[in-house]
């Protein structure tokens, strides 16, 4: 079985930052975060990792993981799309928005498109219900969304260009 | 109409950082601050009445007043930055614009309960905002605002502050769940006392406030109380920040006094709706709050009271506008979508029941759907509310339950004619 170690650079920011908190259990969620930056998401074996650094047992990093929709526990595309579903946004028009991406990316909810660059999963509200429709750009927000702007953000990040 | 305590410095270019938000009052209400005791501190924000403004409205100052003094055991402020009430983007608004007017109310809020360190838990999709907030923060640590003591030893009195990244989960908004959340567990909420308490982070005393409501403190030190109560109505005084989503001309933020008629703020600051269309339906405070019929909309009055007696609630201030072309039953369908995502799945009526009605309005969506549906969800929703820990539930309840009752003839053209019919074509 293949192992998993932070690297050096992500051990410090550990290191530091659990000094902040009265209890390493607290480092969950952000020892989690610095792993999802290292890999793209978050293997079995980084879930041991995990458990280690903090003292604790596999099945307990393991129903974090599973409990929080943004950790990633498979691998995703080099590009993130999330377009948010939710109330504002579908009354803005999300609908057309979500059919275009899986038109366009041939792609259903939740999978990666066959040449590995986009994943595109449907959200619920990120918070962005003034500038509905909105998706979220490998995180960053993209809002008052037409399908001229999906379009054209789509061929910007391809690797094609 | 707009009334700028909190927003006062958001039109201000690069407001964000400390040189600008200095050169435009950031950090005055310290100078009074420290001539207060903590105890007078908690006085002056219980004279304001200032309220919590992340959905709950509970008071602020008798909130603060259960936290135990003279004890051994170490404190903590827990800010809650989980924004994730559909139809509100007011907190994300005062971390972008002005992230050293929340550092000053949290130092302002340490002050009052001698806590030493504070929390910002913020929901993992605001990884911006979490960036921002950090180099606010360690800008405040280089100038001394904050660490070992306070505005450059001008008082001794130790403070740090951690941003902590949640991970996608409209429950850990809920302040009991934000907290296990914060101990590295599943965000669960926890059982609630008899009697009145703080919370409890790995067994200290904790308290947990909304941005909003941390962000209003520096102008109560500042003005004294009298200069909060001199906006808003005698029982809901003050400001707050309430936003517009939907198909209205100007969605976005606004901070307003209470008081003032829901109708004239979509109209006014909202510029109507969009192609001159007409208004069905709003949710006044986010989705949990129960919906309200352009009738009722056209009457209702932005404040806690006012929103109670018309049976809804005033929650986050996020109103969703929805307008005539929109299909209740859609609506009704895209919000449990959201509840049935959300719930946490701890208590069996709540799991259960959000499925249920998920499932049942998927049949109506699909042509399947039977008139006997409407009752079954009107009695899923009884079995929902007061059964369960949090009030996540009973939030379903009301919204579902509301919609069901107040366009129950939609429910029934849609299930008869098998599509989507707006009341429009009624």
């Amino acid at each position: 079985m293949k192992t998993f170690t932070l690297t050096p650079e992500n051990k410090e920011k550990f290191e530091k930052l659990s000094k902040r908190y009265p209890k390493i259990d607290s480092m969950m969620l952000p020892t989690l975060w610095l792993v999802q930056e290292q890999e793209g998401w978050i293997s079995p074996e980084a879930m041991i990792a995990v458990s280690e650094l903090l003292s604790t047992t596999p099945i307990r990093v393991y129903e974090v993981v599973t409990f929080y929709t943004m950790y990633n526990t498979k691998p995703i595309g080099t590009h993130h799309i999330e377009v948010c579903k939710t109330t504002s946004c579908m009354l803005c028009g999300s609908k057309e928005i979500i059919s275009y991406l899986e038109e366009t990316l041939d792609i259903k909810p939740g999978e990666t498109s066959k040449d590995g660059q986009f994943t595109l999963s449907v959200v619920e509200c990120l918070g962005s219900c003034g500038g509905a429709p909105m998706l979220a750009f490998n995180g960053d927000y993209v809002e008052n969304l037409t399908i001229e702007k999906v379009k054209n953000l789509l061929e910007e990040s391809s690797d094609d260009n | 109409m707009i009334t700028k305590i909190v927003s006062k410095k958001f039109d201000i270019p690069e407001s964000y950082k400390l040189e600008v938000a200095q050169k435009n009052g950031a950090y005055g209400s310290l100078k009074r601050l420290f001539t207060m005791t903590p105890d007078e501190v908690i006085t002056e924000v219980d004279k304001s009445k200032l309220r919590g403004k992340g959905g709950g409205g509970a008071l602020c100052g008798p909130k603060w007043r259960y936290m135990p003094t003279n004890d051994p055991r170490p404190a903590y402020l827990i800010v809650n930055a989980d924004e994730s009430e559909p139809g509100t983007f007011k907190d994300r608004e005062v971390m972008d614009k002005d992230p050293h007017l929340l550092i000053e109310g949290i130092i302002c809020s340490s002050y009052a309960m001698n806590i030493h360190t504070a929390y910002i838990y913020i929901r993992g999709e605001y990884k911006w905002l979490a960036d921002r907030l950090n180099t606010a923060i360690d800008e405040a640590y280089e100038a001394g605002i904050i660490g070992e003591t306070l505005m450059n030893g001008a008082c001794d009195f130790k403070l740090d502050i951690v941003v902590h990244r949640g991970a996608g989960a409209y429950i850990c908004g809920e302040k009991s769940a934000l907290i296990e959340s914060l101990e590295g567990k599943r965000g669960h909420p926890r059982l609630k006392p008899h009697q009145k308490e703080c919370e409890w982070y790995f067994g200290n005393p904790a308290t947990v406030n909304n941005v909003e409501t941390i962000a209003s403190v520096p102008h109560i030190i500042e003005n004294g109380y009298e200069g909060y109560t001199q906006y808003g109505t005698e029982k809901s005084p003050g400001t707050m920040l309430f936003a517009l989503s939907g198909p209205v001309k100007n969605p976005g933020v606004y901070e307003l006094a209470y008081g003032l008629k829901m109708i004239d703020v979509i109209n006014t600051l909202g510029g109507g709706m969009k192609e001159g269309k007409k208004l069905k339906a709003v949710i006044p405070g986010g989705v949990s709050c129960p919906i309200l019929t352009r009738e009722e909309a056209e009457k209702a009055v932005l404040d806690y009271e006012s929103m109670w007696d018309i049976g809804s609630t005033l929650g986050t201030g996020g109103m969703v506008i929805i307008d005539e072309d929109a299909c209740m039953v859609e609506v009704a369908k895209n919000i449990i979508e959201f509840y049935h995502h959300e719930s946490c799945g701890q208590c069996t009526p709540c799991r259960e029941g959000t499925g249920w009605i998920d499932k049942i309005l998927h049949d109506v969506v699909t042509q399947q759907g039977k008139l006997s549906d409407i009752q079954t969800i009107s009695d899923v929703c009884d079995t929902l509310n007061g059964k369960t820990i949090c009030v996540f539930a009973p939030a379903v309840a009301d919204i579902i339950g509301s919609i069901v009752v107040k366009f129950k003839d939609e429910f029934e053209a849609y299930i008869l004619g098998g599509q989507a019919i707006s009341s429009k074509e009624l």
